[in-house]
């Protein structure tokens, strides 16, 4: 078959290592997986839930030398981080879905996320605790009180070592500054800053003041009539702490240079591609929408997903995306029953790979897409347990788009579309991948030879 | 006794030269017995609940142990605080923020709880675990405690115990630990041999190019501290090179932390260096692209003024604040606008009044109309200060005309600045010139439809009255005066209430009585119960201010007669009232009018009237 040779012939081929997840069909609402993160190391996963809790994942220390055996994850830490809460004077009920989770870059032993939901943020510590006070004066350890005329002498607490206990601890709550859902938060490169958008505002906070925040961007206009776009993601430049930008769902990017003005209303760039008119119809521009910015890795291109494709764009270049991929371009003449069924406004998150020389995204079906920038190819595979046998390469999917279906094919009136994969991550140093299907978790990694 | 107390405090610690022996009950209790040669087993009950608090799970009751801590110790003696409440200590970093933070102060404190300068080094391993956590304030103080017990160290443990603790901290695996080494170089340079300095200077050389920008920053922000202790020649060798890479650091939040070490340097250096080794960086600051560092220029404008003398700053400087004042950011023309009279004020004086009239003040004219109102009101706090510099005759010339533009302007923050601040005008020109824009501005702020606007003009009412006179407020300001009294909010008619106190204080007795008291008493009858009550309010204010003759004789009879108002609001705000104003009424009064009504009021049929009135009646002892 064509399409399998084009795919042998490159070097990369992915097996998946581990299902994390119930079998059970029937999913609960609070356990479907809302966003993925892996840390600056990759050595810790975290997942959020529409419930609210937040699982991290410690990458097998012991495996780590065992190459075929190095994208074992297991559970490191368990915790709630949002509750479901009402909020009185607006009369609003406020999920406690966590929708993003980031990574403060390692600063001491103990390791530090910021988490979201709609309308506040929270900065997590996750610590390892392996030794205990021991000795009382007063008290048997078990909790008996001695009777103080036997107490003689004093006595001063020892540690002695215990089984390893991971902690959760909330260290700040930032809360009270957004109108709208927050959608995305990022970690400046300083260290210090970090920034929060809804749907029509981005707030700058210092990660130690919790008080108070700047207003950078606000799009709300005078009257909410004459609203016509919303800021659907937002995310700092990699190294340049001054730059960063913002997508809409008009299908924009703008960049700001904070160095300019206190208030970035004015943008320093902005990012379009002209609409090619011939594809001109209904959906244009709710299609067009901006579901996820990521900057490369090297700080040089960012990317763009809207529904049908996935973009790169060079920094440097505003009139149009130096690389376009479509990721399942057989769905345009379906976006009439796509919209009827409200899947069109579903939001594909998409990520870069540890040196930006491939991108992944995915789509329905429970199909992940992935694309080598360099030798331009890409392939389409399946998160599932039935069609893959653990370190076996999986067999990539193809999506017959019209015409007579092939042998393995898969016609595009047969696709599911509640089975989609919203959120997908990429080891940043390793051949490691982690996709989300509504309530399981697929970690994959390539074939080694 | 029992040995187990150790070696027991020592006479030398229980001579009073250390307080947190004093505050310790328990210390006392445990000397007493010893002393008395009783069974020490019962003075060893409080210590022992301290220490077993030290791990209770209420993190109140731990707070409270490590608070007192110097009670443990000192209970222990110096050979077990050494040997085991110091290693218990230091493993203890696992605690809450609050916790930590009272470990780190006690343990700056703890020198001779360990046995002296001589034991100091014990101390390093807890404040070196604590110096390495992640919350910034627990670090900064492990970071204090450790700079005030350096100074305890012999030139020799010096040496051999702090400067490897600091080594290490600088050489951490996690910036925490580095960035706390950056506080610790400038305490031991001074005090160690040549060749470790040599290390010290080229570890603070590392810190200043580290990977991670808040190490960066923590060295940048102890720059100027760390040239304060170092050798000329290596300020301008070493320092002036790091100082120059900080300040083009990519990351805005280093470069502007630069500014800041410039004040220090540009101190340090002959003035013949400024020229060549800190104005480069300086003038590059004060362009810089990001208004962020452009801000801290502006906002350390003064200090920079200063340490770098007069003759750059006419040459240099000038120009500099010229341009930050008219900035494209809102911030710095504001953070400049603010220093516009301390910049004016420590102009070398045979040039001041030349450099403000030809540089400084067409700037500011440009202010006075700027879009942005925080610039505006910026501006307005300090821009009568500069009258008592120019004096009278610019002052009418130039600077009239800004005062009364302000006064008129749309912001009400810009014309409250202005009417606070007039008593620098008042001294220079007297505050006639203004009194025509004064007054429609103080009106309309006094209506303005922000109740905080109306409530911060009422709290320049004495200070106007003060300075505009008697005369002048009985024909404007009065009627202004009286109607916040009847305002619809709360907040309002209190302040009203406050004022009137003050004014009267200032005018006297006799103009309260002539102008105020009948207004106010007036009220009683007002159909709204507020008002009615607003009349008690400012009775309990006038009562002290006015005196007997007139609270007896003509407000006590008003109070008492509210005291059959129908709402009980009322009523028991008269018992409130009668409280309140019983200590300036005469006994004879107090027996023969209040205590009926009192009694009577007690006896009422709410509550909360009834309550007050019987606190009325025992406050008072009438019963």
């Amino acid at each position: 078959m064509k399409s399998e040779g084009v795919w042998e012939s490159c070097d990369m081929q992915w097996c998946l290592s581990q299902a994390k997840g119930s079998l059970d069909d029937d999913v609960t609402e609070a356990d479907i997986i809302s966003t993925l993160e892996f840390n600056h190391t990759g050595e810790l996963l975290a997942t959020g839930d529409k419930g609210g809790r937040i699982v991290i994942f410690q990458q097998e220390i012991e495996n780590k030398r065992q190459p075929q055996y190095r994208s074992e994850y297991n559970v490191y830490s368990t915790f709630q981080s949002h509750e479901p809460e009402f909020d009185y004077l607006k009369s609003l009920e406020i999920e406690e879905k966590i929708n993003k989770i980031r990574w403060i870059p390692q600063k001491n032993a103990a390791h530090f996320l910021l988490s979201t939901n709609d309308k506040t943020i929270k900065l997590w510590k996750i610590s390892e605790r392996d030794k205990r006070p021991e000795g009382y004066n007063l008290k048997e350890e078990d909790g008996r009180y001695r009777d103080p005329s036997t107490v003689t002498s004093l006595r001063v607490p020892v540690f002695r070592p215990m089984d390893l206990m991971v902690e959760a601890s909330p260290r700040k709550v930032f809360a009270n500054a957004h109108t709208y859902h927050i959608n995305s938060v990022s970690v400046n490169s300083d260290n210090e800053t970090y920034l929060s958008a809804d749907d029509l505002r981005i707030n700058l906070w210092h990660l130690e003041i919790t008080d108070r925040s700047f207003n950078i961007v606000d799009i709300k206009p005078a009257n909410m009539e004459e609203l016509t776009e919303v800021i659907t993601a937002a995310e700092f430049h990699p190294h340049q702490c001054n730059t960063f930008v913002y997508s809409s769902s008009k299908g924009t990017i703008r960049m700001c240079d904070m160095r300019a003005s206190a208030l970035c209303d004015k943008h320093s760039k902005m990012f379009e591609e002209p609409e090619d008119p011939s594809n001109r119809s209904f959906f244009s521009e709710i299609i067009s929408s901006i579901s996820d910015v990521k900057f490369s890795h090297s700080g040089r291109y960012m990317m763009t997903r809207d529904y049908l494709s996935v973009k790169i764009w060079d920094l440097n270049m505003e009139s149009k995306p130096v690389e376009t991929y479509q990721v399942h371009e057989y769905l345009r003449s379906k976006l009439c029953s796509l919209y009827e069924n409200d899947c069109i406004f579903d939001k594909f998150e998409c990520c870069w790979n540890g040196n930006d020389s491939m991108v992944m995204t995915g789509s329905y079906n429970n199909f992940f897409r992935m694309f080598d920038r360099d030798h331009r190819w890409d392939v389409t595979l399946e998160a599932s347990r039935e069609n893959s046998k653990p370190f076996q390469v999986i067999k990539p999917r193809k999506v017959c788009a019209g015409g007579k279906r092939k042998k393995d094919e898969i016609s595009v009136d047969s696709l599911d579309f509640n089975k989609k994969i919203l959120h997908t991550a990429w080891h940043p140093q390793d051949s490691i991948i982690v996709v989300a299907t509504t309530n399981n978790l697929y970690i994959f990694q390539d074939k080694m030879n | 006794m029992k040995a187990a107390v150790g070696e027991g405090p020592s006479a030398a610690l229980l001579g009073g030269r250390n307080p947190v022996v004093q505050h310790s009950s328990a210390i006392r209790k445990l000397q007493l017995s010893k002393m008395a040669g009783a069974d020490g087993d019962d003075s060893l009950y409080p210590i022992a609940v301290l220490i077993d608090e030290l791990r209770n799970e209420d993190v109140q009751l731990r707070l409270n142990s490590i608070k007192k801590l110097s009670t443990i110790a000192l209970a222990l003696g110096v050979e077990r605080t050494r040997t085991e409440l110091l290693p218990f200590l230091t493993d203890t970093i696992y605690d809450e923020d609050e916790v930590l933070l009272a470990l780190a102060e006690q343990l700056g404190n703890f020198t001779m709880l360990v046995g002296g300068p001589e034991y100091v080094h014990c101390l390093l391993p807890p404040l070196e675990s604590l110096a390495t956590v992640e919350e910034t304030v627990v670090r900064d103080k492990a970071v204090e405690s450790l700079r005030k017990i350096s100074q305890e160290h012999s030139p020799v443990d010096l040496e051999v115990h702090f400067e490897p603790l600091v080594k290490r901290l600088a050489s951490g695996d996690w910036f925490t630990s580095r960035t706390s080494a950056c506080g610790l170089f400038s305490v031991c340079y001074p005090r160690v041999s040549s060749t470790v300095k040599a290390e010290i200077r080229q570890h603070f050389r590392t810190l200043c190019s580290d990977d991670t920008p808040m190490v960066r920053r923590a060295a940048a922000s102890k720059l100027g501290e760390f040239a304060k202790v170092l050798e000329l020649d290596y300020v301008k060798s070493d320092i002036i090179s790091l100082f120059t890479a900080l300040a083009s650091d990519e990351q805005d939040s280093v470069r502007l932390l630069a500014v800041e070490a410039c004040v220090s340097i540009a101190t340090l250096l002959p003035q013949e260096d400024l020229e060549t080794l800190v104005m480069p960086t300086l003038r590059q600051a004060a362009e810089d692209k990001s208004w962020r560092v452009r801000y801290m220029v502006a906002d350390k404008f003064s200090e920079l003024q200063k340490a770098v003398g007069p003759e750059i700053t006419k040459n240099d400087l000038v120009p500099a604040f010229q341009n930050l004042l008219k900035d494209c950011e809102a911030e710095v023309r504001a953070a400049a606008a603010n220093k516009v009279k301390e910049f004016c004020e420590n102009l070398p004086e045979d040039s001041r009044e030349q450099i403000i009239m030809t540089h400084i003040l067409p700037c500011v004219k440009e202010l006075v109309s700027d879009t942005n109102q925080h610039v505006k009101s910026a501006l307005a706090s300090v821009i009568m200060g500069l009258s008592t510099i120019l004096g009278k005759d610019n002052t009418v010339e130039h600077l009239l005309p800004l005062f009364l533009a302000q006064l008129k302007d749309e912001c009400p923050e810009v014309r409250l600045n202005i009417i606070s601040n007039l008593d620098c005008v008042n001294e220079v020109i007297g505050i006639r010139q203004l009194s025509q824009s004064l007054l429609p501005a103080i009106v309309e702020l006094a209506e303005d439809a922000k109740w905080r606007v109306r409530l911060a003009i009422i709290e320049y009412m004495p200070l106007l009255a003060g300075q505009l006179g008697v005369e002048f407020f009985d024909e404007k300001l009065n009627t202004l005066c009286m109607a916040w009294l009847i305002d619809h909010v709360y907040a309002i008619r209190e302040a009203a209430t406050c004022n009137l106190m003050k004014l009267v204080e200032k005018f006297g007795a006799e103009w309260a009585q002539n102008t105020i008291v009948p207004k106010v008493l007036g009220m009683a009858n007002d159909p709204n119960y507020l008002h009615r009550m607003t009349t008690l309010f400012c009775i309990n204010a006038l009562s002290e201010a006015c005196g007997q003759e007139i609270t007896t004789k003509q407000m006590l009879p008003v109070v008492l007669k509210m005291s059959n108002d129908q709402v009980a609001n009322v009523r028991f705000n008269v018992a409130k009232s009668l409280q309140k104003i019983g200590p300036v009424l005469d006994s004879n009064a107090l027996q023969t009018e209040v205590k009926p009504v009192l009694e009577k009021l007690a006896t009422d049929t709410d509550m909360d009237v009834k309550y007050f009135a019987q606190e009325a009646i025992s406050v008072l002892a009438l019963a």
